[in-house]
């Protein structure tokens, strides 16, 4: 497949975005016709300054872009996710109705400078934001294969629970059984412990198959920049592996119906203490 | 002990435990034969609040049995973390179904159990320390004064005042005129204070039992926090009083529910080396102290912290307002609790 020549040059140009003359050549080039579905995605991982972008033909955001090339078979760079943000929202973060914020994203490889067009109204921005070395992702290797218990609850059972867990805990015990308690959320903190049930018979819980009674701690320091992708969700997936480990996938709706999923991995915490009741 | 509150009296008792928090650091919890008690008191010990909660309140209610010495077992748990479990009182509202609390003494742990809509349950098991009787001695028959009023009125007034005054000072006139004026220490000087003065008919109370002009100053703060409950409930709230430096009882009843706070008022204006005490040292008292020695003079409530009956605290009020006058019936009821 040829290098993709810049927007405006062939076929597939972004919409709405200026072009580029300056004849560079992209191996990734992402439009969106709404840089707010983008922004608000990454705003549900951004707790930590940087961020690794991994692009390939199955990209994660491959759903809600208008356009998604990419020429190598994955693409990968770090970026500060601060910036990223600042950068989508510059035209500012309030939504009103029938404006929207064109967003055309590119980059031409190793080295250069993530390109970020946006245009609102008429009005466009040109954004270069350096990329840096990309680092180590962390690989879970958490597979299907492997996956012990599997939940599907409805957000809005969990969100509160989140937000009015007891912070003086050092961890949250997650506790999948087929038996009671079914589902349990525990934790250790100063003043004694808390336990928070769900019935498996509950109208919140989509899905229920747990073949094994399983009861993991997790650090809650871990667990707690999860919540932001709670707030935004509509459902999520908790599922537990052979080695304890933890996977949460986030269902997002965007404004215009789209799904998109944030997933978050999280290991058991080493030194395991006897349950206390 | 073990009790259930299911429905609209779970929003009540998160109410309940919300005023409380504005008094004290930790709850006392007893439970008594004649319902759960529910007790707070500041570190300065001007400022006591009881709660208690009539059999009936409850959809089950068990004290449980004495122990050796023939007492209900009782503790206190940390203030904080009582209120974190009550601290949503929209949600309480919304998804709460039933709150069961549950207190063993051989267990170590007291249980507080909400059963949330959707089948979610949240049990939590909370650390106590074992305490002895948290009581304020204080009788509303031996105060000479009283008002009551719907806590509306009370809430109005109290309105115009800043969320920051520390103390108010509650007058009656003559024709009963009741004002409310925020207290303004006399080493402040004049030019620099803001003084608010809000003055009540008599007919906006349903009841002004003053027998003469009087003025008792007592910190809002924990007014306030009273009135907020005040005012969900629906209930009138009396104000006994009497002279300056003795404490102000502030009360709701009603079958199902008593609640009283006592506040200490500010002594008289000679003695205002007193008002540096008001928030002194912590006056605590030994089980075998004799009270009735020198108290009259503190401006702490004196606490009862034993079972053994002691002499109510002052002098009774014949020293105060001899003279005979239509406001001076003693009113009914009143309870020394």
């Amino acid at each position: 497949m040829p290098l993709l020549l810049p927007a405006g040059a062939g076929a597939g140009a972004g919409a709405g975005a200026g072009a580029d003359g300056s004849g560079a050549r992209y191996v990734l080039v992402a439009s969106l016709d709404k840089a707010r579905h983008l922004s608000t995605m990454l705003r549900a991982v951004h707790f930590r300054d940087v961020a690794t972008c991994v692009a390939t033909a199955n990209g994660l955001k491959a759903g809600i872009f208008q356009e998604f090339v990419v020429q190598e078979e994955s693409v990968t760079f770090r970026i500060n996710l601060t910036i990223l943000l600042d950068c989508l929202t510059i035209f500012g973060t309030s939504s009103l109705p029938g404006t929207s914020t064109a967003l055309r994203m590119c980059y031409c490889g190793y080295g250069y400078p993530l390109t970020l067009f946006l245009e609102e109204g008429g009005v466009v921005t040109v954004c270069k934001i350096n990329t840096q070395e990309p680092e180590e992702t962390l690989d879970f290797d958490f597979c299907s294969t492997n996956v012990v218990n599997k939940i599907i609850l409805q957000s809005e059972g969990l969100r509160e629970a989140f937000a009015e867990l007891d912070m003086t805990s050092d961890v949250l015990q997650i506790t999948m059984s087929p038996e009671k308690p079914y589902f349990r959320l525990s934790t250790f903190g100063n003043a004694g412990s808390a336990h928070l049930d769900y019935l498996k018979e509950s109208d919140l819980m989509e899905v229920f198959q747990c073949n094994q009674t399983q009861t993991n701690r997790y650090k809650i320091s871990l667990l707690k920049p999860s919540t932001k992708a709670l707030a935004l969700s509509c459902k999520v997936s908790i599922r537990t592996d052979t080695r304890g480990f933890l996977s949460l996938q986030y269902m997002i709706r965007n404004e215009d119906g789209q799904i998109c999923f944030v997933e978050y991995y999280c290991c058991p915490d080493e030194d395991v203490a006897e349950t206390e009741l | 002990m073990k009790c259930v509150v299911i429905g609209g009296n779970v929003k009540v008792l998160g109410k309940a435990v919300h005023a409380l928090s504005r008094i004290g650091d930790e709850l006392y919890v007893e439970p008594t034969e004649n319902g759960l008690s529910l007790r707070a008191v500041n570190s300065s010990r001007s400022a006591y609040a009881c709660f208690l909660f009539a059999p009936l309140f409850f959809q089950l209610y068990e004290a449980g049995g004495p122990d050796a010495h023939g007492e209900l077992f009782r503790c206190k748990v940390l203030m904080k973390t009582f209120l974190a479990i009550f601290r949503s009182l929209p949600s309480l509202e919304k998804t709460v179904s039933k709150c069961l609390i549950s207190l063993n003494p051989r267990a170590s742990r007291l249980v507080v159990q909400l059963h949330y809509k959707y089948g979610v349950t949240k049990t939590h098991n909370l650390s106590f320390q074992e305490c002895e009787l948290l009581q304020a001695i204080f009788d509303k028959q031996l105060c000479t004064s009283t008002l009551c009023a719907s806590a509306r009125v009370l809430v109005d007034a109290v309105v115009h005042f800043p969320v920051t005054l520390a103390e108010v000072t509650l007058g009656v006139g003559p024709s009963g005129k009741v004002s409310l004026r925020n207290y303004v220490d006399e080493e402040t000087e004049p030019s620099k204070t803001m003084v608010t003065e809000l003055c009540l008919s008599e007919d906006e109370f349903q009841d002004v039992r003053v027998p003469q002009e009087t003025q008792v100053t007592f910190c809002l703060k924990e007014f306030r926090g009273l009135l907020s409950f005040a005012e969900s409930s629906n209930l009138p709230l009396s104000i006994h009083f009497d002279t300056p430096g003795r404490p102000a009882v502030f009360s709701l009843e009603d079958p199902l529910l008593e609640v009283h706070l006592v506040l200490a008022t500010l002594a008289d204006s000679n003695a205002s080396s007193q008002a540096q005490t008001a928030n002194g040292a912590c006056h605590k008292c030994a089980a075998d102290e004799d009270f009735a020695v020198d108290d009259l003079e503190s401006y702490m409530i004196a606490m009862e912290t034993t079972t053994v009956p002691l002499p109510v605290l002052w002098v009774s009020a014949d020293t105060v307002a001899g003279q005979s006058s239509p406001y001076s019936q003693p009113r009914g009821a009143g309870r020394g609790q």
